[in-house]
């Protein structure tokens, strides 16, 4: 059977301009230039054309060499870390983005869902919102008319069609986008973490629906970072690190074999991560989780006392007065778990020197099982919030069920979490 | 969904973008009349402002030029009331230059879109001009009330009308098409668009007639665009007395064909950028 996706030696480049934020090029700037070399040019008309300009330009693969083909009817899951490639595979597949090098063929209408409520329009009615959004999405008006009262009625917002959707709680707008997406009829669709938001009910209405689109026939490729959703919708998965197909098979071996990976220490080192956000003020170059006799380990003991190390160096020198540490805590099923952080708990941080290390100490923790990864966040506390370095996924660790309540009693069960508690029992 | 649609093959290799481009233009329609009808109501949307908006603007400043160019500088108007000499010429260049500055922003306020979803972008900066257009039927309501008010009956010519409207449009476009990319590229663009109306508005013969220019500049004259396009205006509703002059009509229409297939050709080249530099 000819395939619904033929990816062939598949690669994008992107360049980053570290002196400018953003990529931004102010055409004032260009203009001035401009005259600049013209001025040289007419006076010193022989001089080699100097390149002068100091190289902070620096190639970044976002993708590389990527092979593969997809049969019609597929479910084909995408995972991998942040910044792995996956949202740029989905962006070439859906031509918001041209390659660099390589071809793929694609057989068959598609559509791509990127993000939910693409286009919608604050002072625009739901009614109206629908129509556009579908639009958008690639139905044509026909089809929307057919499918109007299905998606409202999926969506649970029939009182609310004629109000302008900024008037809408949160949790109706995101149904609401959803609905539309939802009834997407495409050949093939391609699904970018999008069920990541709503309620868990809605995200497996959602889910349900879209395994009804496929059962129908149709291609889906499917990025998430919530395993349990592309265990339960792909057959299939492919792994990306750094742009790279590591793997490609049952979805069960691809998904184990990546969060394997996770706990390897095989991260690229935190000081060379990219894929970080912030304007660098301060960096994060080095964490680790140390126990109570202060070696670095990656398994845990609910109930022990932990620290969390995170090293940081800074640009400047001088002080820098009220400065917000924070860790968050996600299960590598993609679930929030839990955020440390310097202002939770009052505590103000003035930094002096050129470098240092942030500790946070967990007395007794509470996590009685799981694989985890955490987020460092080091940000201004000053109005604005200012962000000085973000960085995912920094390191990972697992925790195994121990001696929480003293007791000697360790569980045995996979539960997630251990609480203090009492017991008290009343007679009458 | 019929089955000739579905099972089409789309390649995606490096530049290949451009070739079905066109039919892709086409197959986006829907799309393109959803965004137009989308900006519309949504400039409408607080129907009270929106309308009052449309007709504000066009009579102050047709009330201030004909104190200053007919009362004041008492130019001649060959024979028609000030005021509808104004307004007739005013109504293009309302179009103009609202078209210019709402299709040059509108990929940058569009960023959401251009990032997360494919469609050929050069729908975004046209359905820009089809909103300066709305207003421009809007301010032609005014124009129909002034000609009532001063017993004015329009010559037979305005029968041509709707060429003059196309070759508005096709200029308003081909700046627009211009603007749009430098925007997305200079963010410092969006000051030099305002700059460029406002002056736009003194060098074209909004205020007064160009019969006024000495015929020996006027073939220079007409190097701006929208001269041929005012004039072309005056000619079809006020009549044979504000007579076209030939050449610089034809140079305006040579010109704004000019920078309307070069805008395309602009746009498009910058077209595969966009979303990785928005």
């Amino acid at each position: 059977m000819a395939s619904a996706i033929e990816i062939e030696g598949l690669e994008k480049r992107y360049i980053i301009e570290h002196n400018l934020q953003r990529g931004d090029i102010s055409f004032r700037e260009e203009i001035v230039n401009a005259f600049k070399r013209v001025g040289e040019k007419i006076f010193r008309p022989f001089a080699r054309h100097r390149s002068n300009q100091p190289q902070n330009k620096e190639e970044f693969w976002a993708l590389k060499n990527i092979s593969l083909k997809i049969s019609p009817g597929e479910r084909v899951g995408i995972i991998g870390r942040n910044g792995a490639g996956k949202t740029t595979l989905l962006k070439i597949l859906s031509r918001i983005t041209e390659p660099t090098g390589g071809r793929v063929t694609i057989k068959g209408r598609v559509a791509s869902l990127l993000e939910v409520g693409t286009g919608f329009h604050g002072d625009l009615t739901g009614r109206e919102n629908i129509f556009l959004n579908g639009a958008i999405l690639g139905m044509s008006r026909a089809e929307i008319k057919k499918k109007f009262d299905e998606i409202v009625d999926f969506a649970e917002v029939e009182k609310f069609l004629d109000t302008p959707v900024k008037r809408y709680s949160s949790g109706m707008y995101v149904r609401l986008a959803f609905a539309v997406a939802a009834h997407l009829e495409p050949e093939i669709l391609l699904v970018d973490e999008v069920l990541a938001v709503g309620d868990l009910g809605f995200q497996k209405k959602c889910l349900g629906k879209m395994e009804g689109v496929s059962k129908s026939g149709r291609t889906i490729l499917f990025v998430s970072h919530q395993m349990g959703h592309i265990a339960t919708l792909c057959s299939r998965c492919l792994f990306l690190q750094q742009g790279k197909l590591i793997l490609d098979g049952p979805t069960q071996s691809v998904i184990s074999a990546y969060l394997d990976s996770l706990k390897d220490a095989q991260f690229a080192s935190l000081r060379d991560r990219k894929d970080r956000q912030g304007t660098g003020q301060i960096r994060v170059v080095d964490t680790w989780i140390e126990d109570e006799s202060g070696n670095r380990v990656q398994h845990v003991f609910s109930g022990s006392r932990i620290k969390f190390v995170v090293k940081f160096e800074r640009m400047t020198t001088g002080k820098l007065s009220n400065v917000l540490f924070s860790l968050g805590i996600n299960s590598s099923q993609g679930v929030w778990t839990t955020d440390f952080a310097t202002n939770f708990i009052n505590k103000n941080v003035t930094i002096n020197s050129r470098d240092g290390q942030a500790e946070c100490i967990i007395p007794k923790l509470s996590i009685n099982y799981g694989s985890y990864t955490y987020n460092v966040m080091v940000r201004s506390g000053n109005s604005g919030f200012e962000i000085f370095d973000f960085v995912k996924d920094v390191y990972a660790f697992t925790v195994e069920p121990g001696d929480y309540y003293g007791s000697g009693y360790v569980t045995r069960g996979q539960n997630v979490l251990a609480m203090d508690h009492d017991w008290g029992i009343n007679e009458e | 969904m019929d089955k000739s649609v579905t099972q089409k093959t789309i390649v995606i290799k490096p530049g290949r973008s451009m070739k079905h481009y066109w039919k892709d233009l086409w197959n986006y329609r829907e799309l393109f009349i959803f965004l137009a009808w989308r900006d519309i109501l949504v400039r409408y949307k607080q129907t009270i402002m929106g309308v009052a908006w449309a007709v504000i603007r066009p009579v102050l400043t047709m009330v201030v030029f004909t104190v200053i160019f007919g009362n004041i500088a008492k130019l001649p108007s060959g024979g028609v009331p000030y005021p509808i000499l104004v307004f007739v010429g005013m109504l293009p260049w309302q179009f103009f230059s609202s078209s210019i500055s709402l299709s040059s922003g509108s990929l940058v306020s569009n960023a959401q879109l251009i990032t997360k979803v494919y469609f050929p972008r050069l729908i975004i900066p046209t359905s820009g001009v089809i909103v300066g257009m709305i207003d421009f039927f809007v301010s032609f309501f005014i124009l129909v009330g002034l000609m009532v008010w001063y017993h004015f009956v329009p010559s037979w010519l305005i029968i041509t009308l709707p060429f003059f409207m196309l070759l508005a449009f096709v200029a308003a476009l081909g700046a627009g098409l211009w603007f749009c990319p430098l925007n997305v590229r200079y963010r410092d663009f969006g000051y030099v668009i305002p700059f460029i109306v406002q002056f736009g508005l003194y060098v074209s013969p909004v205020g007064f007639s160009s019969n006024i220019i000495p015929v020996k500049w006027r073939l220079l004259y007409s190097i701006n665009p929208m001269v041929g396009v005012i004039d072309g205006f005056r000619w079809a509703i006020l009549g044979g007395e504000n007579g076209l002059y030939l050449p610089g009509f034809f140079l305006s229409i040579v010109l704004t064909l000019i920078i309307f297939i070069s805008g395309i050709w602009y746009f498009r080249k910058s077209e595969s950028k966009f979303a990785d530099i928005i």
